[in-house]
């Protein structure tokens, strides 16, 4: 058997221009009254591809994956599933299934009949919901809980019946929504891995909805990141943190510095930025900016190193200020440093030794540097 | 010193409604009691002994029998036609050969509950779609259901004849549409005291369905149907069931009323509706037999709390 691992390795049917995608938003747009919650949203998503869609609350996320499920209608646009339109098609006849975000298990009944609901309402013979039902409870590790009541287990478990209740009918596509919102913090690490590998043990497509984007990064194959109903970018996790397409997507993943400036010069050496006050910002070349352009260099905290010496490496930007702030977490230390009265750096550093010599404090004088390339331009 | 003040705050707080039970219910329970095992009497009260302190009561504990339960129990032997030997006591009246009682706990119970039937499929669809309206609408529609108890029940009684006699609202309406030609007897009937009882009683039905229903996550109906099921075998295998307690809350509380129901059937019923309220009614002042009805009463309760205590033993078994 292939491993798990050497699966996903090679999954990448979206750089694939001969794949056709398994579901498709084609210009999906939602109006609820005034309010536009999904706007002339397109969106492509692949089989067997574990999609997360990240956003802040009110981002329209869930009215996206309602949608799917069938609880809402398109106002304008339509969506297809395996290149069918899915358009005027009940919920009961759709053949993806959601887990909820309240888990919605059905109080009055055990967790054998909540799992088995959906297969006695497709008319299974008795003996065949048994074995699948026990199939789950097996999946999901709960087969000496069949007999409790919701009610009588733990969130945890809650959330695996739930899960084990959305699969129990193998659906083409699972939606979920917000799974592991109501778990702690502990548990939703562990849970993450679980979701993952039990999604590449079926061959499922997932489509999760969270506000997580640690949990979005850990699980999904591709994120989507929405904004006011519109998606800001599409990418696997690694570009969406290392690459976003705007300023918003970099500020929204992960913790960010940006610089604003004007571009001065822009050729294959590379591109200059003047910040104002003198700062000059050496970046990549970015084909997409002109000089005179208004631009945005955006850098992660754990790109930049601080020290108390100015760097001696010439291509390196280097500025200098005073330490702000201090956080020390244990695996890193997070310095703020006040470069003048508008601009505060954030610094990561990495605690790779247990002792440092000749340790920052605060309002000490240092030196923040960065690499052209560690940082990337954005014009929008 | 603080500690035995809350204890003593405490102990009083649950105090309270002991002592309005053991005032307002058990003593006046007790007397009604009492005077059921006394005998007729022409006297003042009507009915001996009339017992005069808790010292007489104790002197007199001999003079009090059981004869108007095994009147009773004639009434009902000679209802279902069994055990005439057990019934040769000298009653002025031969129950066993013409009981009355019986048919009137029987017609009570059965009108009853053939109200608490239609007040439930009346209300139910009343609660659905209050639970269901938009949250802003939900306190008026909520006023609305309580509205009719702000006027007199006996004025809202009244008013139905208006409408149910034979020359009444509904006979105009249904003859001027043309529906029918002869007025519809409804008046006097009881068909009319179920629309009376459904009427009366809908509030009572509505308020403790649509606080089962409003409670109900509506992503559950949404699982059920994500998991195949129509909008209809949702509802009954996820609404219905979860709003049963809303369900037995509302019949128990049209049901047991009901029974007991005296001012409908008066007005709105016939000579031949028979209900215990009424028959007690009369048998109180009409015949003053004040013991006899004091039975009646006692057996009526019996009849009522009997099935509830054992129905809440019931469902405190399947909870735990």
């Amino acid at each position: 058997m292939k491993s798990l691992g050497s699966i996903r390795r090679s999954f990448a049917p979206w750089d694939d221009p001969a794949a056709t995608p398994y579901i498709r938003f084609e210009n999906v747009t939602k109006r609820f009254g005034d309010f536009v919650a999904v706007n002339d949203l397109s969106l492509d998503i692949y089989e067997r591809e574990f999609f997360a869609l990240l956003g802040a609350s009110g981002c329209g996320k869930t009215t996206l994956l309602r949608m799917l499920a069938g609880f809402e209608e398109p106002s304008a646009g339509r969506i297809l599933l395996d290149g069918q339109d899915l358009s005027g098609i009940p919920p009961y006849r759709r053949p993806v299934n959601m887990m909820f975000q309240s888990y919605a298990l059905f109080p009055h009944m055990s967790v054998e009949a909540n799992i088995g609901f959906g297969l006695k309402q497709d008319g299974m013979p008795r003996a065949e919901i048994a074995a699948r039902v026990a199939e789950m409870l097996k999946l999901v590790k709960l087969e000496q809980f069949a007999k409790r009541k919701p009610h009588q287990l733990s969130g945890g478990q809650r959330q695996r019946v739930a899960l084990a209740r959305s699969l129990a009918k193998r659906p083409k596509v699972l939606l979920l929504d917000e799974p592991l919102g109501a778990l702690d913090k502990k548990l939703r690490e562990e849970t993450q891995f679980e979701l993952v590998d039990l999604q590449q043990e079926l061959g499922l497509t997932f489509i999760v909805v969270t506000h997580d984007q640690e949990e979005a990064m850990t699980m999904a194959d591709r994120i989507a990141i929405l904004d006011k109903g519109e998606v800001m970018q599409v990418a696997t996790p690694a570009e969406v943190y290392e690459a976003p397409a705007s300023r918003f997507v970099a500020e929204f993943v992960g913790s960010v510095n940006i610089f604003d400036g004007t571009v001065r010069e822009n050729g294959a050496e590379g591109m200059r930025i003047d910040c104002g006050e003198g700062r000059v910002i050496e970046a990549e070349n970015s084909g997409s900016a002109d000089i005179g352009d208004q631009v945005a260099f955006a850098i992660r905290p754990e790109k930049l190193q601080v020290s108390s010496q100015k760097p001696d490496n010439a291509r390196a930007n280097a500025l200098e200020g005073e330490i702000y702030d201090i956080a020390y977490l244990g695996d890193m230390t997070i310095y703020h440093v006040k470069i003048s009265d508008g601009l505060v750096i954030k610094s990561a550093m990495l605690n790779s030794s247990r002792l440092v010599d000749d340790p920052l404090t605060w309002e000490d004088r240092a030196w923040v540097s960065f690499a052209p390339d560690a940082g990337v331009v954005l014009t929008g | 010193m603080r500690r035995v003040v809350s204890a003593i705050t405490s102990r009083l707080v649950i105090a309270v409604p002991y002592a309005w039970l053991l005032f307002f219910f058990l003593v006046p329970f007790v007397i009604v009691f009492k005077i059921s095992l006394s005998d007729l009497a022409i006297a003042m009260p009507p009915y001996t002994p009339a017992v005069d302190g808790i010292r007489d009561l104790f002197a007199r504990l001999g003079e009090f029998d059981l004869e108007n339960y095994h009147l009773l129990m004639c009434d009902l032997l000679g209802y279902v036609g069994i055990g005439a030997d057990l019934c040769r006591g000298g009653f002025s009246i031969d129950f066993f050969e013409r009981p009355y009682l019986s048919v009137a706990y029987i017609s009570s119970l059965k009108i009853a509950a053939v109200s608490t039937i239609f007040t439930l499929l009346v209300g139910y669809p009343i609660a659905y779609g209050m639970a269901r309206a938009p949250q802003s609408l939900r306190p008026t529609l909520l006023m609305l259901v309580i509205l009719p108890f702000w006027t007199s029940f006996l004025i809202r009684v009244y008013a139905w004849i208006g409408i149910l006699k034979p020359e009444g609202l509904l006979n105009q309406l249904l003859t001027n549409i043309g529906l029918i030609n002869e007025p519809l007897v409804i008046m006097n009937t009881n068909t009319a005291v179920y629309i009376g009882i459904v009427y009366s009683y809908l509030p009572f039905m509505v308020l403790p369905l649509y606080s089962a229903l409003e409670k109900l996550d509506h992503s559950l109906i949404e699982a059920a149907q994500d998991l195949g099921c129509r909008p209809l075998s949702a509802f009954w295998k996820v609404t219905f069931p979860l709003s049963l307690p809303g369900v037995v809350a509302g019949c128990l509380l049209v049901f047991i009323p009901a029974v007991g129901e005296f001012v409908i059937p008066d007005l709105l019923g016939g000579s031949r509706t028979l209900m215990i309220g009424k028959t007690l009614w009369s048998e109180f002042f009409n015949n003053r037999d004040w013991p006899l009805s004091s039975a009646v009463a006692i057996i009526l309760l019996l009849i009522l709390v009997v099935p509830i205590v054992l129905f809440q033993r019931a469902q405190a078994r399947a909870q735990a």
